[in-house]
């Protein structure tokens, strides 16, 4: 069960840094991952007063703050239009519409957990995330990035010409992804990212033509990509997964049957 | 803590711990619709409108709503009893546990969008879980409720 002694609703990021960095402190998203933990919470950091609720349009990107809640970007149009629905595609069967009205996208990137959907389709855009107060550095990195304390303040997210296709195997509708793959075919490169590996995701990039069929890029990441085993899934049977869901995904962004 | 909200339309004031959840608040505060199922965030059960957004009070804290609308079923009674009535000729309940949570999301759906397809019922009320019906009855009521709103029968 998870116990909170003292709520802070910061008025400032210095603020939220300062307190976040007392020992047994933490940042709260939406509170749904925290929820399920057995902590002792000293101090609960609340950043809803820092104007972190909301989706950008820079013009060359997507500004998205930590408090954005999962149904806004599955519902916000300009991230539809200008990513053909994938944001949408990759989220919608995450537990249910009142589960992605109170998850946050600060958390569910912060998190960086193993079964995420967010990361998989955010790291196949490219996204960058906005760290206070060590600065922006590529989800990549903070993916591999370990005892961060900072706080996560925005994702971005590079607009591109894009097609993109996403797909995600579960034993029930709503359960937690066994693996899933998101593709983005841009000008320069095709991008496949595999997640709930049970692991973080992975990005592998190609080049946008001459990579081979879908099955041979299929083959190629489902013998590179480490897969381990969990309740949802073997090791095994995600390997067969990763060769399937990755040749449809490569298949749907160049049309069914195309050559890379 | 003491936080101050307007619950089914009336303005209350309370003190509240740091770790009260929204769904033990409103318990306490006589919304004996709103039901305790998972505690996880996975069943639907504890469904509120928070403003007018509908949320799981399970995983929010009770200050939180500090400043905020929050409604239950208590409060939606008139709104609810145009369908509910569709709901239960299908047969849908059976132990019923489920209703308000079910009930809170169905009016969620039908404000945002009043004519769903069957699709769009059954994908906005998956993260709403019955454990005796299988859901065909709830999307039939639903269904027989926009029919008859078409036809001009209510
Ligand atoms: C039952 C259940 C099923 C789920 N199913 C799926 C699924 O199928 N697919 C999927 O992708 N995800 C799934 N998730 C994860 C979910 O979508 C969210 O990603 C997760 O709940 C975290 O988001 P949150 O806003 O609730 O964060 P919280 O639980 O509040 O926080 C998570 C962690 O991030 C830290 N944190 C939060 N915000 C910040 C910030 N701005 N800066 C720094 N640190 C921060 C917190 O301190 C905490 O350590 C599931 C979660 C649950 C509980
Ligand atoms: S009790 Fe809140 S979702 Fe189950």
């Amino acid at each position: 069960m998870l116990t909170i002694d003292r709520y802070l609703r910061a008025s400032s990021l210095e603020e939220a840094y300062e307190a976040a960095q007392k020992k047994n402190s933490a940042v709260l998203g939406g509170m749904l991952w925290l929820r399920l933990s057995h902590r002792h919470v000293s101090t609960a950091i609340d950043l809803s007063a820092l104007g972190l609720c909301g989706v950008e349009d820079l013009g060359d990107r997507y500004r998205i703050g930590a408090y954005t809640t999962l149904r806004m970007l599955e519902t916000h149009e300009g991230l539809h239009r200008d990513f053909g629905g994938v944001i949408g595609d990759a989220l919608r069967d995450i537990v249910g519409v009142q589960f992605r009205n109170l998850a946050t996208v600060g958390g569910s990137v912060f998190g960086r957990f193993g079964f995420s959907d967010v990361v998989t389709v955010f790291l196949a855009l490219g996204a960058s995330v906005e760290l206070y107060p060590s600065g922006t550095v590529s989800l990549e990195t903070f993916c591999g990035m370990r005892g961060v304390k900072d706080i996560l303040t925005h994702v971005i997210l590079p607009k591109r010409q894009v097609r993109t296709a996403y797909r995600a195997m579960r034993n029930t509708a709503t359960d937690f992804p066994s693996l899933n793959v998101c593709a983005v075919l841009a000008e320069d490169a095709l991008t496949v990212t595999v997640g709930a590996r049970p692991l973080c995701a992975v990005a592998y990039r190609l080049p946008a033509a001459g990579a081979g069929t879908a099955e041979e890029i299929a083959e190629k990441i489902a013998k590179e990509t480490v897969f381990a085993s969990n309740s949802r899934a073997s090791e095994t049977y995600r390997r067969h997964l990763c060769r399937v869901l990755v040749a449809r995904a490569v298949d749907d962004v160049y049309g069914k049957g195309g050559e890379s | 803590m003491e936080i101050t909200l307007t619950l089914n339309g009336r303005r209350i004031t309370a003190s509240v711990a740091a770790d009260t959840v929204l769904l033990d608040f409103l318990r306490a505060h006589g919304c004996a619709s709103v039901k305790c199922g998972c505690e996880t965030s996975g069943c639907g059960l504890c469904t509120v409108f928070l403003d007018d957004t509908p949320v799981l009070s399970c995983s929010v804290l009770a200050v939180r709503a500090d400043g905020h609308r929050v409604t239950t079923l208590e409060g939606l009674e008139a709104e609810a009893s145009e369908f509910v009535t569709f709901i239960a000729d299908q047969g849908a309940e059976q132990c019923g546990f489920c209703n308000p949570g079910f009930v809170m999301n169905t009016i969620a759906l039908l404000r945002e969008n009043p004519d769903p397809t069957d699709e769009e019922i059954r994908a906005y009320l998956a993260g709403n879980l019955c454990r005796c019906s299988g859901y065909e009855g709830q999307t039939r009521g639903i269904r027989a409720y926009l029919n008859a709103k078409k036809e001009g029968r209510l």
